[in-house]
C-alpha cells in the first residue's frame, strides 16, 4: 500500500504543488495563454468526436456479426478486433504509409482522378479522429458484443409477443439494455483519446492539444506551466470518468441471463450482395495497415518517394536491425523494461488482489481506489509526474533520482499497467469460492500452502491475462516514454519516431514489423503457458 | 471409519481426552457492528453424537457453526473441546472436518488430490496420503473416482467428495454447512441416511446446520433451534415437536395452528365459536406448573375430520383441499378468525363443505405467550 500511495498518488501530488509553486502565476499563465485554451479545448473536441466515430463503426459492426449470418461473417469477425493489436505508434504510421500525403491510397486517388496534388492532407482534427476511430472502435465493439451474447433472447420474444415491430424493439428493448455496455465502452474511448499522444504528435501539424503541449512546456523547460498543464488534463479524465460514472449510475438494472440467440440468415439476394461486399471493403481497411507496414518494411530507405508503391524491396532493414548494435538496442530495452514492469505488475498486483478480494480491512476502499488511479490519469499525466517526482535524490521527501537512469521507464510501464494487472486478478480470484481458502485453513494447511496451492492456482488465469496485456502494452509503449526516455534506455516505440524524423521509412517500420512479430510471440507464449497448466 | 490414517493424524491426537471429548459452545457471541448475529448461544455436542443447527436464513446458525470451526472468534463466550478452551486456536490447527455448503472442492485439483490435501497439509507422504485418499473415496462409496475432475462429478458426488475429504485427517470434531441443501429431492432422502451412518461411524462430535427440520429430523439426535441469533430451545426432535418451550419453537417445528387456551394443569379449556373443549397437554420440562396466557398447539394428526355435525365440536368451512400422498390435507376455516389444517385418510370433502372438527386425545403441547 506504501509503495503505491508513494508511486502512484506522491508524482501527482507532486505534479499539482508544482502548478501552484508559484503561487497562482503559473495558473494565470495557463489562462492566459491562446495556445494552451486552445488545446483544452481541442483535446476535448478530439475525445468526444473519437467517441461518436468510433460508436458509429463499432456499434453496427457488433449488430452486424452478432445478429446476421452471411457469407464472408466468419472473416469479418476474425479480423473484427486487429486494430487493438497494433502498438499506437505503429496504427499511426501505418496510417501515414496509406493516406499520409505520399500515401498508397492517397496516390491511388489522385492518379485516378488526375489530380495535380493529394486530394486530401492527413493533418489536424479529422486525421487524428480518423485514426482513433480505427484504433478505437475495437472497445465498442467488444463491449457491445459481449452484452449482445448476453441478451436474453426471450426479452425480444416478449416484446414481440406484445406486437412491438422491429424498430420499437431496437429502440425500446435492444438498445436501453445494450446502455452500460455503450457507456462504458464510451468512456474507454473518452479516456483513451484524451490520453492519446501518438496520432496529434504526427498528425497535429501546427494542432495543440494538453498532452503534446505538455511535451513542449517540458522540453522549453516550462515545468511551472507544464504542471498546470498536467493537472488540467488529469482533471479533465476524471471529470470524464465521474461524468460517465454518474450517467450509469442512473441505471439499476442488470442482464442475468445467459442469452443466447440464433443468428438470422439473409435471404434478399441484394442485401446478402450488399453487406457481403461491404464486409469484404471492411476486411481491407482492417488489414491494410498491417499489410501496408509489411510491405514498406522490405522498402529501401530513401528510395520511396513519389510512385504509388516503394520502387525497391530489401531485407537489408532486417539485416540491420539484428546486426548493429546501436539500432538492436531499442529491442532488447523494450523487452527487458517491459518484462521487469511485467513482473513487478504480477507481484503487487497479486498482493493487492489478494487483500482487496479476500481480505476484510480497513484500508480496502483506499487500495481499491489506489489500483484503478492510474487508469484515469492520462499517460502523459503520469510520466510528468514521475518527471517531477523523482528527478533527485532527497531521503527526507521521499524521493529517489530515476530519472535519466534506465529505472524510470519501467517505474512508467509498472505504474500504467497496475490496473490492468489487478482488475485480471480481481475478477479471476472474485470467481473463486471464498470458502475454498476457509476449506484449506480448515484441512490444516498452512498460510503459505494455502497460497501456493489454492490462492495462486485460481488467481493464476488473471496473472496470465493482464500479465500478458501488461506485457504487450510495454513493449510497444509510447506515450509516457517520449516524456522520458534518455538515449541509453530508449524503446522501439522512439526509434520508430527517430527513423521516421530522419525518413527511413523502411527501417521504421521493420521496427513496427518486429513489435507486433513480438506481441504474437508474447500472446503465443502465454496461451501455450496456459494451456499446458490447465 | 475403517481408513484410520495411523501416521501423523494419530500422533496429533495423542490427547485422547480431547479427542473423544465434547464440543461444547459456552455463552458466544458474535456482532458484526451495530447487528448481533449470535447472542448469548451455549449448547454440548457428546462423541458420536449428531447435532443440528436449525433456523431460517439470518438466524445466525452459520456465523455459530464457524465460531466453532475457529473462522469467526467470538466476541464472548468460549469453544472447548473436552474441556479444553479452543476458543482463540486458529482453524489450521483445530484438526475439525468441515464439509462446506457448496462443498468448497478445490476446482483445479482431481478428486483424489482433493481429499488428500488434508494429509498433504500434515506432511504425510504423496502415496500414503493417496493411499487413504483412495480408501476414504472407497468409504463413501466413490471407489476409483479419484482421478476426475471436480467439474465432472454430480452434485450427489461431489457432497461425498467433501465429506471423504472431512473424514480422512480423523477429525476430532465434524462440521457440516447445509450439506444435504444443494442435493436434488430424491437424493437428498436417500443422503440423510447414508449421511446419519457415516456420522455415526466416525464416534466424534458432529455438528451440522440446516434450514429445513425434516433434514434435521432424519440426521440429527438432538436439535438446537435458532432465531435472531438467539436460541430458543435443544432437545431431542421428539421433544421440540411435543414439548416446544415457545410459541416461536411451536411456530417453526412441525405444522399446526396455535390457539389460545385456559391453562387447568394436566388439561387446558379450548374454546372456539362458543364450543368449549378440554385437551390434555404437555409442557416442555422445566416449565412453569400454571400459564397466565396459554396457547395449545394443534396438529393437522391430533384432528379429526368429520362431516356430520357434532353438539361438541368446532364448525368450520373447508377452505382447501390438499393430496398429499397417504392422506388428504383440509384446511378449515373456524369461528374467531382461527384456521386449522386438518390431515384425514378420508376424501370424500370437498372445498367449501361445512364440517365439524374435533381434537383427538392428545396430548397437545401447551406453550407460554
Amino acid at each position: 500500500m506504501a509503495l503505491l500511495l508513494w508511486t502512484v498518488v506522491y508524482p501527482n501530488v507532486a505534479v499539482i504543488a508544482g502548478s501552484f509553486e508559484n503561487g497562482l502565476g503559473h495558473w494565470r499563465e495557463f489562462a492566459a495563454s491562446p495556445a494552451d485554451r486552445e488545446a483544452l479545448w481541442t483535446s476535448l473536441v478530439i475525445s468526444v468526436a473519437s467517441v461518436f466515430a468510433s460508436l458509429a463503426i463499432g456499434v453496427p459492426l457488433a449488430f452486424l456479426l452478432g445478429r446476421f449470418e452471411f457469407p464472408g461473417r466468419r472473416l469479418l469477425r476474425a479480423v473484427a478486433t486487429l486494430p487493438a493489436a497494433l502498438p499506437p505508434l505503429v496504427g499511426v504510421i501505418a496510417f501515414l504509409f496509406l493516406y499520409g500525403e505520399s500515401g498508397l491510397v492517397t496516390r491511388v486517388v489522385q492518379r485516378a482522378l488526375g489530380m495535380a496534388e493529394a486530394p486530401w492532407r492527413l493533418k489536424g482534427v479529422g486525421a487524428i479522429v480518423f485514426v482513433h476511430a480505427y484504433t478505437m472502435y475495437v472497445y465498442v465493439f467488444l463491449f457491445v458484443s459481449a452484452g449482445l451474447e448476453r441478451f436474453d433472447a426471450t426479452l425480444d420474444e416478449a416484446a414481440s409477443g406484445l406486437g412491438a415491430n422491429t424498430w420499437q424493439r431496437l429502440r425500446r428493448v435492444t438498445l436501453p439494455l445494450l446502455m452500460p455496455a455503450v457507456a462504458g465502452s464510451a468512456l474507454l474511448v473518452f479516456m483513451n483519446a484524451l490520453g492519446s499522444f501518438s496520432a496529434p504528435y504526427v498528425f497535429g501539424g501546427g494542432l495543440r492539444v494538453l498532452s503534446t503541449q505538455i511535451l513542449a512546456s517540458k522540453i522549453n523547460g516550462a515545468m511551472g506551466l507544464a504542471y498546470v498543464e498536467t493537472t488540467v488534463l488529469a482533471l479533465s479524465a476524471v471529470a470524464g470518468l465521474v461524468l460517465f460514472r454518474w450517467l450509469d449510475s442512473k441505471r439499476k438494472y442488470t442482464l442475468a441471463s445467459k442469452g443466447g440467440r440464433t443468428r438470422r440468415t439473409i435471404h434478399s439476394r441484394r442485401i446478402q450482395i450488399l453487406t457481403t461486399v461491404a464486409s469484404a471493403v471492411i476486411v481491407v481497411a482492417l488489414v491494410l495497415p498491417h499489410l501496408m507496414v509489411i510491405l514498406v518494411s522490405f522498402a529501401r530507405d530513401g528510395a520511396w518517394t513519389t510512385q504509388v508503391l516503394p520502387p525497391e524491396y530489401t531485407f537489408e532493414n532486417y539485416r540491420r536491425l539484428f546486426s548493429e548494435a546501436e539500432l538492436w538496442k531499442p529491442i532488447t530495452n523494450s523487452v527487458s523494461m517491459a518484462l521487469i514492469a511485467t513482473a513487478a505488475n504480477l507481484v503487487v498486483c497479486f498482493v493487492a488482489g489478494y487483500l482487496i478480494v479476500l481480505r476484510k480491512f480497513g484500508g480496502r476502499g483506499l487500495l481499491e481506489l489506489l489500483v484503478a488511479l492510474p487508469w484515469a490519469i492520462p499517460a502523459t499525466a503520469i510520466a510528468l509526474g514521475l518527471a517531477a517526482t523523482f528527478n533527485r535524490n532527497d531521503l527526507l521527501t521521499g524521493r529517489v533520482l530515476l530519472v535519466g537512469t534506465f529505472w524510470i521507464l519501467p517505474l512508467a510501464y509498472f505504474i500504467r499497467d497496475i490496473p490492468l494487472v489487478a482488475s485480471a486478478v480481481e475478477s479471476s480470484l472474485r470467481q473463486m469460492d471464498a470458502s475454498l481458502e476457509d476449506a484449506a485453513r480448515g484441512l490444516g494447511a498452512s498460510w503459505m500452502m494455502t497460497m501456493r496451492r489454492v490462492i495462486l492456482p485460481a488467481a493464476r488465469p488473471g496473472l496470465v491475462a493482464g500479465g500478458l496485456l501488461a506485457a504487450v502494452t510495454a513493449v510497444g509503449e509510447f506515450v509516457a516514454s517520449v516524456v522520458l526516455y534518455t538515449h541509453s534506455n530508449r524503446p522501439i516505440s522512439m526509434e520508430i519516431l527517430a527513423q521516421l524524423r530522419a525518413l527511413a521509412f523502411g527501417t521504421a517500420a521493420a521496427y513496427s514489423v518486429l513489435l507486433i512479430f513480438l506481441v504474437l510471440l508474447m500472446t503465443l507464449a502465454a496461451r501455450s503457458f496456459e494451456e499446458r497448466l490447465a | 471409519m475403517t481408513a484410520a490414517p495411523d501416521g501423523l493424524a494419530r500422533s496429533e491426537s495423542r490427547d485422547d481426552k480431547s479427542r473423544r471429548g465434547p464440543l461444547a459452545l459456552n455463552g458466544v457471541t458474535r456482532r458484526f457492528g451495530e447487528f448481533t448475529a449470535v447472542d448469548n448461544v451455549s449448547f454440548e455436542v457428546g462423541p458420536g453424537e449428531l447435532l443440528a443447527l436449525v433456523g431460517a436464513s439470518g438466524s445466525g446458525k452459520t456465523t455459530t457453526l464457524r465460531m466453532a470451526a475457529g473462522y469467526e472468534t467470538p466476541d464472548a463466550g468460549t469453544v472447548t473441546l473436552g474441556g479444553k478452551d479452543i476458543t482463540k486456536v486458529a482453524p489450521e490447527r483445530r484438526g475439525f472436518g468441515m464439509v462446506f455448503q457448496h462443498y468448497a472442492l478445490f476446482p483445479h485439483m482431481p478428486v483424489e488430490d482433493n481429499v488428500a490435501f488434508g494429509l498433504e497439509a500434515r506432511g504425510v507422504s504423496r502415496a500414503e496420503r493417496l493411499k487413504k485418499a483412495r480408501a476414504s473415496l472407497a468409504n463413501v462409496g466413490l471407489e476409483g473416482a479419484g482421478g476426475r475432475a471436480i467439474q465432472s462429478l454430480s452434485g450427489g458426488e461431489q457432497q461425498r467428495v467433501a465429506l471423504a475429504r472431512a473424514l480422512v485427517i480423523e477429525p476430532r470434531a465434524l462440521l457440516l454447512d447445509e450439506p444435504l441443501s444443494n442435493l436434488d429431492p430424491t437424493l437428498r432422502h436417500a443422503m440423510r441416511d447414508d449421511l446419519r451412518a457415516m456420522l455415526r461411524r466416525v464416534g466424534v462430535p458432529a455438528l451440522f446446520v440446516t434450514h429445513d427440520q425434516e433434514d434435521a429430523f432424519a440426521v440429527a439426535d438432538r436439535i438446537a433451534l435458532l432465531k435472531m441469533g438467539k436460541l430458543l430451545q435443544v432437545g431431542t426432535p421428539e421433544e421440540l415437536y411435543n414439548a416446544p418451550v415457545s410459541r416461536e419453537v411451536a411456530a417453526f417445528i412441525g405444522r399446526g395452528s396455535i390457539v389460545p387456551a385456559i391453562d387447568k394443569g394436566n388439561t387446558a379449556t379450548v374454546t372456539i365459536g362458543g364450543v368449549a373443549r378440554d385437551l390434555n397437554v404437555t409442557r416442555a420440562k422445566g416449565a412453569p406448573s400454571h400459564l397466565e396466557t396459554a396457547y395449545v398447539v394443534l396438529r393437522p394428526d391430533a384432528l379429526e375430520l368429520s362431516r356430520s355435525a357434532g353438539v361438541l365440536a368446532w364448525r368450520g368451512r373447508i377452505a382447501n383441499r390438499r393430496f398429499a400422498g397417504g392422506v388428504i390435507v383440509y384446511r378449515v376455516q373456524l369461528a374467531d378468525g382461527i384456521s386449522v389444517d386438518v390431515e384425514s385418510q378420508a376424501g370424500e370433502a370437498h372445498e367449501d363443505d361445512n364440517v365439524s372438527i374435533s381434537p383427538l386425545k392428545g396430548p397437545f403441547p401447551l406453550v407460554p405467550a
